[in-house]
């Protein structure tokens, strides 16, 4: 058996929130939480947690002389897969001009899902 | 020769004078001209590449940069004018009652304009360390998390590698995962409040994701270092927020980052004239977001600091529509014939810090009106109450209310047509013991 507690994101309250699980990881116990979307909320988030990761990487030839442009994962990707998606980023630098929503990278860190542009560069 | 005349200009191009904007063409307005100081429309918004912004405007999820650019778009499918580098000098009243704003740029040099209304649209900035007196010498490697923010997001570098933030407010929450990501090591995030200002979902996805500890009522109580930061030392706070001996702590970085709250930026409403309040640090309005000068009207964080660019947005609307109509009333003249005042002030206790609007005319309301506050302290358990002429008319249950979330009451021009010689308005925070 193990704990985890969790800070609920669902409302101002910010229920801490323990999930007891066994050792195959199924959960037998939350407790700490004020309403039913605390309790949704932390079996997401033990069992398969999920993040948007945005950053910013270099572009080039920009008449606007802009240095950087944001990026986004297109879709949620795991969460363990942050620093594989930034580390894959490290270096990378896109060609003027850029939309918003074009895809900057295919498939980032193996996740299958795309990067793409959150800011217009001419 | 270039036009110098315009029926409204708005100060600022960042999400409150775009939204402002497209309200004013939208509610039949022309002749709009939006000044903005920076390279590109958008404001704050284009270094704040992280998402979480629109949720309640779009009913999606999306970057500073992407929100920007959905008003940036409705300002260019309307033809809206817009400068840009330009900044304002100062705003006054001519003596047939017009408004004038004086403003510089590289192209046009020094500019003289004209206009019937205002919209200030100024937006905030960052408290600075100044403010806050903490003892030591004053080297490099010191900044204020927004700079922080756009030294790695806009300029492409990173300011530091060993990182303390002071203060937890969003800025500062922000970047401590931010420069994580980039390599940063982030030590430890000191709040001198027993609570955060930050939202939750902040402290989740951007302290506990990374393991970066946040030490709530503990305070900076040294910076080390000449040229650059080496070390600053922590301690614990007292309930009288005074550091406790004995409770210091060192940790060796290069750089700390504070995000110690914002203030609303109102030198030229101060120029101007125009009433000040003393708890938000922006200009007083009424129910319409008119200033104490006619014609004059705020939204956004120049009125008071928003926690969601989506309230700013639909703040700045009703600013855009209100101008729109003061402008009509103008007819040919520079500003709109003064009316018989029936400005009935919003009175508040239990912990209110302040509301906007601060007076509210009940004939000019239209469908609801929107009061929005903030509290002072933590509190559980309590009832937002309204009153109108001392009889609840609204009764709101809260079970937790924070000084860093905004509230907001609507009242309806339906509960008000109950009190046609309506005479007092109160919002009274009670305990909810039910
Ligand atoms: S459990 Fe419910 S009440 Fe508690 S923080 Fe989550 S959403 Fe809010």
């Amino acid at each position: 058996m193990n704990t985890v507690n969790l800070t609920c994101i669902g409302c101002p309250l910010g229920c801490q929130i323990e999930v007891l699980m066994d050792d195959d990881k199924n959960i037998r116990l939350i407790t700490g939480n004020t309403c039913p979307r605390g309790e949704k909320y932390a079996r997401k988030e033990v069992t398969a947690p999920t993040r948007i990761v945005t950053s910013s990487v270099r572009v080039y030839g920009s008449r606007q002389g802009e240095r950087m442009v944001s990026l986004k994962t297109a879709s949620d990707i795991p969460k363990e897969k942050i620093m594989d998606v930034i580390r894959d980023l490290r270096g990378v630098s896109v060609p003027c001009p850029v939309r918003i929503g074009d895809v900057l990278l295919h498939n980032i860190a193996g996740t299958g899902v795309d990067m793409i542009a959150t800011k217009d560069v001419d | 020769m270039e036009r110098t005349e315009y029926n409204l200009i708005i100060i600022g191009g960042g999400p409150a004078g775009l939204a402002a904007a497209v309200a004013a063409y939208d509610a039949g307005e022309r002749s709009i001209l939006i000044l903005e100081r920076e390279t590109r429309l958008g404001g704050i918004l284009n270094q704040c590449i992280h998402n979480g912004f629109g949720l309640h405007t779009f009913q999606e999820e999306l970057t500073g940069p992407e929100y920007a650019q959905r008003f940036i778009d409705k300002v260019l499918e309307r033809g809206i004018e817009y400068k840009l580098d330009t900044m304002v000098m100062s705003i006054g009243q001519g003596e047939d009652g017009s408004k004038e704003v004086m403003a510089v740029n590289e192209a046009d040099g020094l500019l003289l304009l004209k206009a019937r209304a205002l919209i200030l649209a100024m937006g905030c900035r960052e408290r600075s360390r100044g403010a806050l007196n903490i003892p030591g010498f004053r080297p490099a490697g010191i900044f204020s998390a927004g700079t922080a923010q756009r030294l790695v997001n806009i300029e492409g570098y990173l300011p530091g590698r060993r990182v303390v933030i002071l203060g937890s407010g969003d800025i500062g929450l922000i970047m401590a995962r931010r420069m994580t990501l980039e390599g940063a090591k982030v030590l430890v995030c000191a709040e001198l409040m027993p609570y955060s200002g930050g939202l939750k979902r902040n402290i989740v996805q951007c302290l506990d994701d990374f393991g970066i500890p946040l030490k709530l009522s503990h305070t900076v109580v040294r910076i080390e270092g000449k040229e650059r930061v080496e070390g600053v030392v922590i301690a614990q706070v007292g309930p009288d927020r005074k550091p406790i001996p004995g409770t210091e702590e060192h940790y060796d970085c290069d750089t700390l980052l504070l995000s110690v709250g914002l203030l609303p930026e109102n030198e030229l409403t101060i120029g101007l004239g125009a009433e000040i309040s003393r708890i938000t640090n922006g200009p007083v309005v009424n129910e319409s977001l008119e200033t104490s000068v006619p014609g004059v009207f705020a939204a956004g964080n120049v009125l008071h600091v928003h926690d969601l660019v989506d309230y700013v947005s639909e703040e700045a609307h009703l600013a855009g529509e209100r101008a729109a109509e003061y402008i009509t009333a103008c007819k040919d003249a520079m500003c709109a014939p003064p009316e018989k005042e029936k400005q009935i002030p919003v009175a508040f206790s239990g912990g209110i810090r302040y509301t906007v609007p601060c007076t509210i005319d009940p004939d000019k309301i239209g469908d609801w009106l929107k009061i929005r506050f903030r509290v002072g302290d933590v509190m559980t358990q309590r009832k937002v109450v309204l009153c109108l002429d001392s009889e609840p008319v609204l009764v709101k249950k809260r079970r937790v209310m924070a000084p860093g979330e905004m509230e907001e009451l609507v009242l309806t021009r339906k509960v008000l047509a109950a009190h046609p010689d309506l005479s007092s308005i109160e919002i009274r925070i009670e305990e909810d013991k039910a």
